[in-house]
């Protein structure tokens, strides 16, 4: 259906004419955004390693009943800057890399709108990730006081290095906002002629979203760390009743921007899924239009329901039934999601190539943490959940096997495009089944734990939780070893192996397979024809 | 069956944490019989429409009618959970009418009760030793879950609590009550219970509140009325006792071993959680006493801060929470210890007329 131009050579050569910076300089300067997009995936893998490894100290504390490894101050900063790393240093910078490699392929543009700005949206976090790890090192610690970092806890009882935690969430905030206004004006501006919305690549509508809720949210969490900044440090008491302010409107605040923020790390995954499935079962999408629909109510629905992960701080009755009702509404688009998901195998001629098993996997395992999600929608309920292993179970299935597993799916169903190699199969296959073993091991039993009344964040347990806990961090443990395999395949496929053709799959829509494989350096100088 | 499951959710004692429960399993029920259609479904599709079987391929990929029917159906399964999840609530959120009133307080990291009606106040600390937490000796059954003076109510009572907190956020939760309720700094929360039959009832902190958030176990005992009136009784005549035994001390000399060893049982107990066992500190988090100008030279500033803490930093006012004699003992303890050596004894006395000068 598309007429695709891409002249690799003579292109390749025009830009040495330009005097194209080589070796480490290429990739500093680079306005490419397929250049960009690696960084971008790289990095973030890299911090995917260093969190995780934050997880197995965590996990290895957990292992016995007693502390035996660490303080528990120190192990309150690991399980802050490990959910601080996953959260702006993998999840977002691996979306922001599929984007940056993939919209413009997608949609027929030759790169993205702003490419400057997307070398500075890219090249400032490793300085954020940089300082905020540093902070580690600092007498009195890095930042002990979670993810949420609460205050007063964060305002006036934490360590000195609070401000460099501030200033490196001000860069992660800078960074993702300028990365969605690309997103953005790329994709209102930079379409192939033809390409009208509802022709649109479901990754793209996705992300499109994506980047409206990012500009609307980045700039209250960037308010909220600004006033725990001048609280600790001005005097100002925006969160300190004794001098007229409320620490529970830090918590409103942070969750205005909290709630969007979750959606933000899993809606481009339903973009992901949405184009897998199709391509290995071998027919289109069912339900295009509800899709978008749906992922657009989710995404409306995601800023009138802050207030969900707060019942238990005392709102009146009123505020507790609504956000109860709005939250329960959002399991309605979802469940819209996922039957389409269904139905598109249904009838199909499938095949499970690695791409395939993530996006299979994803679909399940996603849906088991909607159904917590659920649970948790129920106030009465939540008061008991709140705050235990559930909580962390539940979000751990929709970002671990939602988020991340949609990931790799991309990485697998994509690789092929970037290196031009098929990856190997049987390594991808061995992460595959370790992955989906050992995260299941790992997650699944903190379910239990928080009904049997584990709270979250604690350092050490009562002696009815050491069992538990015990295959948790077993599970824990092979999951992070099983990395290593993904490592590795990644290695090899960009070293070489067996050539892909310019569509590697067989069932695979859109205009990134009409490119040939891999995808040369410049593509789309002059625009698909779209029919 | 479910409800006798060690990993399920506690059935709890009373009527709403039978409510709660409920609510729990039917939720749960619905999630697995919607999950048993969908996944099936989808292995059903899996296992069948396989290339590999020589299954071809569909080309549908819309149908407005199915499309609109998985709108609809789940919107009237949720209406089915709201109704009850509602009425739960209304009962969880309605406060009127109680028995006893008891003021919760949390603060980093122990727990203060305070009986409005009754004139009766104190605070619950962890129990477990420290030597167990470290490994070192054998855990106690109740591991981290054991407190010096636990919270005692009565039972087949409307008792209402009032949540504050003196520093972070806590949030105080027993789950056989299934009550949660967050304490906030300068605000007051309300929860309440009803307790049917006398035990033992045990729960956590369950907001991250610092260092120790995994430290600050609550531990409710529920007594029957006359058994509780009797308690009652016995707590004032405690403290009646202990406050004329605190008039007799006040003109009293503690000799300096009897100040020392009492000082570290204190210490350790109290303080050392911050300031260190050896007097160190945590740089910085938390000053050292071991060399601090105002422990070596300051005498009046050293009671102080102890008596009435440091606003705005994580030291805690002591003065309520301990008897003179301790006071008087900690001080004492922290100007000669460590190679503090001031020389230096506190009295009771000392303390007692820092008390006065400040009131
Ligand atoms: C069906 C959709 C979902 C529903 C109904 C839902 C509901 C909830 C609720 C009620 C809580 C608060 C739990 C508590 O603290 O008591 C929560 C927590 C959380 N959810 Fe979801 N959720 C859904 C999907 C997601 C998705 C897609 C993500 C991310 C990709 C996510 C990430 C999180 C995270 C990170 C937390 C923990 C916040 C914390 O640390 O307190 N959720 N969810
Ligand atoms: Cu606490």
């Amino acid at each position: 259906m598309t007429e695709s131009n891409t002249t690799d050579d003579q292109h390749a050569g025009e830009h040495e004419h330009h005097g194209a910076p080589k070796g480490i300089m290429r990739w500093v300067l680079t306005t490419n955004h397929k250049d960009i997009g690696t960084l971008y995936l790289l990095f973030a893998f890299a911090m995917f390693l260093l969190g995780g490894a934050m997880a197995m100290i965590i996990r290895a504390e957990l292992f016995q009943p007693g502390l035996q490894l660490v303080e528990p101050n120190f192990f309150n900063q690991m399980t802050t800057v490990h959910g601080l790393i996953m959260v702006f240093g993998a999840v977002m910078p691996a979306f922001t890399g599929l984007a940056n490699w993939m919209i413009p392929m997608m949609i027929g543009a030759p790169d993205m709108a702003l490419p400057r700005m997307n070398n500075w949206s890219f090249w400032i976090l490793p300085f954020a990730f940089t300082m905020l790890v540093a902070s580690l090192f600092m007498e009195g610690g890095g930042p002990n006081f979670g993810w949420t970092f609460y205050a007063p806890l964060s305002t006036t009882y934490s360590p000195d290095s609070t401000a460099l935690f501030v200033f490196a969430v001000h860069i992660m905030g800078i960074s993702s906002i300028m990365g969605a206004i690309n997103v953005i004006v790329t994709i209102v501006n930079l379409r192939a002629p033809g390409m009208n919305w509802m022709k649109l690549p479901l990754f793209v509508w996705t992300w499109l979203i994506t980047a409206f809720l990012l500009i609307a949210v980045m700039p209250v969490l960037a308010g909220v760390v600004t006033m725990v900044l001048t609280d600790k440090y001005f005097g100002t008491s925006f969160f300190d009743a004794a001098g007229g302010g409320d620490p529970v409107m830090f918590q409103h605040i942070f969750w205005f921007f909290g709630h969007p923020e979750v959606y933000i790390m899993i809606l481009p995954s339903f973009g992901i899924v949405s184009a897998i499935i199709p391509a290995f079962a071998r027919k289109p999408l069912f339900g295009y239009a509800s899709m978008v629909y749906a992922t657009a109510s989710i995404a409306g629905l995601s800023f009138i329901v802050w207030a969900h992960h707060m019942f238990t701080t005392g709102m009146p009755l009123f505020g507790e039934l609504f956000f109860m009702y709005c939250t329960m509404l959002i399991a309605v688009p979802t469940g819209v999601k996922v039957f389409n998901w269904v139905a598109t195998m249904w009838r199909g001629s499938m095949t499970f190539e690695v791409p395939m098993l993530f996006a299979l996997a994803f679909v399940v395992l996603f849906t088991i943490g909607g159904f917590s999600g659920l649970m948790l929608a129920i106030t009465p309920v939540d008061f008991q959940y709140h705050d235990t292993y559930f909580v962390v179970a539940h979000f751990h299935y929709v970002l671990v096997t939602g988020a991340i597993f949609s990931i790799f799916a991309a990485a697998y169903y994509w690789l092929p495009k970037w290196t031009g190699h098929m990856y190997h199969e049987g390594l991808a296959q061995a992460h595959f089944w370790c992955s989906l073993i050992s995260v299941n091991v790992l997650f699944f039993p903190m379910h239990f734990l928080g009904l049997a009344g584990m709270p979250r964040r604690i350092p050490d347990y009562a002696l009815q939780f050491a069992d538990v806990n015990q295959i948790v961090s077993i599970g824990g443990f092979a999951f992070g070893v099983s990395q290593f395999i993904f490592l590795a395949v990644i290695i090899k496929a960009a070293k070489g192996g067996e050539k892909s053709p310019a569509k590697t799959w067989e069932g695979a829509e859109g205009l990134e397979w009409d490119v040939p494989s891999p995808a040369p350096y410049h593509t789309f100088e002059t625009p698909p024809e779209i029919k | 069956m479910a409800e006798d499951m060690p990993l399920n959710l506690t059935k709890g004692v009373t009527e709403v944490s039978g409510r709660v429960y409920d609510l729990h399993m039917t939720i749960f029920y619905i999630c697995c019989v919607i999950g048993f259609i969908v996944f099936g479904a989808m292995f059903y599709a899996i296992i069948k429409h396989r290339k590999s079987r020589g299954a071809v391929a569909a080309n549908f990929h819309e149908s407005t009618k199915i499309e609109i029917l998985w709108t609809a159906i789940p919107l009237v399964i949720l209406v089915g959970m709201a109704i009850p999840a509602t009425s739960t609530l209304i009962a969880m959120e309605n406060t009127d009418d109680a028995d006893v009133t008891i003021q919760v307080t949390g603060s980093q990291w122990k727990w203060h009760y305070r009986y409005f009606e009754d004139d009766l106040e104190y605070f619950s600390v962890l129990a477990t030793p420290r030597q167990q937490i470290d490994n070192k000796l054998e855990k106690s059954e109740n591991y981290l879950l054991e407190v010096d003076r636990p919270l005692v109510i009565p039972i087949n009572k409307k008792v209402r609590f009032l949540m504050t907190s003196d520093d972070v956020i806590h949030s105080w939760w027993v789950p056989e009550f299934a009550v949660k309720k967050d304490a906030n700094p300068g605000f007051i929360n309300e929860a309440w219970t009803n307790v049917p039959k006398p035990g033992i009832y045990r729960g956590q902190c369950a907001e991250l509140c610092g260092k120790d958030h995994g430290f600050m176990p609550i531990v409710v005992i529920a007594k029957e009325q006359a058994d509780y009136d009797q308690w009652m009784a016995e707590q004032k005549a405690e403290q009646a006792a202990v406050a004329e035994e605190e008039q007799r001390l006040l003109a009293l000399q503690m000799s300096e071993q009897e100040l020392m060893e009492l000082g570290e049982q204190v210490y350790l107990a109290s303080c050392a959680a911050c300031h260190q066992p050896n007097g160190q500190g945590l740089p910085g988090m938390f000053p050292a006493l071991r060399g601090s100008p105002m422990v070596l030279e300051d005498k009046v500033a050293h009671i102080d801060i102890v008596l009435h803490g440091k606003a705005g930093t994580a030291m805690p006012p002591f003065g309520k929470q301990l008897a003179l004699k301790e006071l008087a003992a900690v001080v004492t303890y922290e100007r000669n210890a460590w190679g503090n050596d001031t020389g230096e004894l506190i009295q009771a006395s000392d303390i007692q007329s820092r008390r006065n000068a400040s009131n």
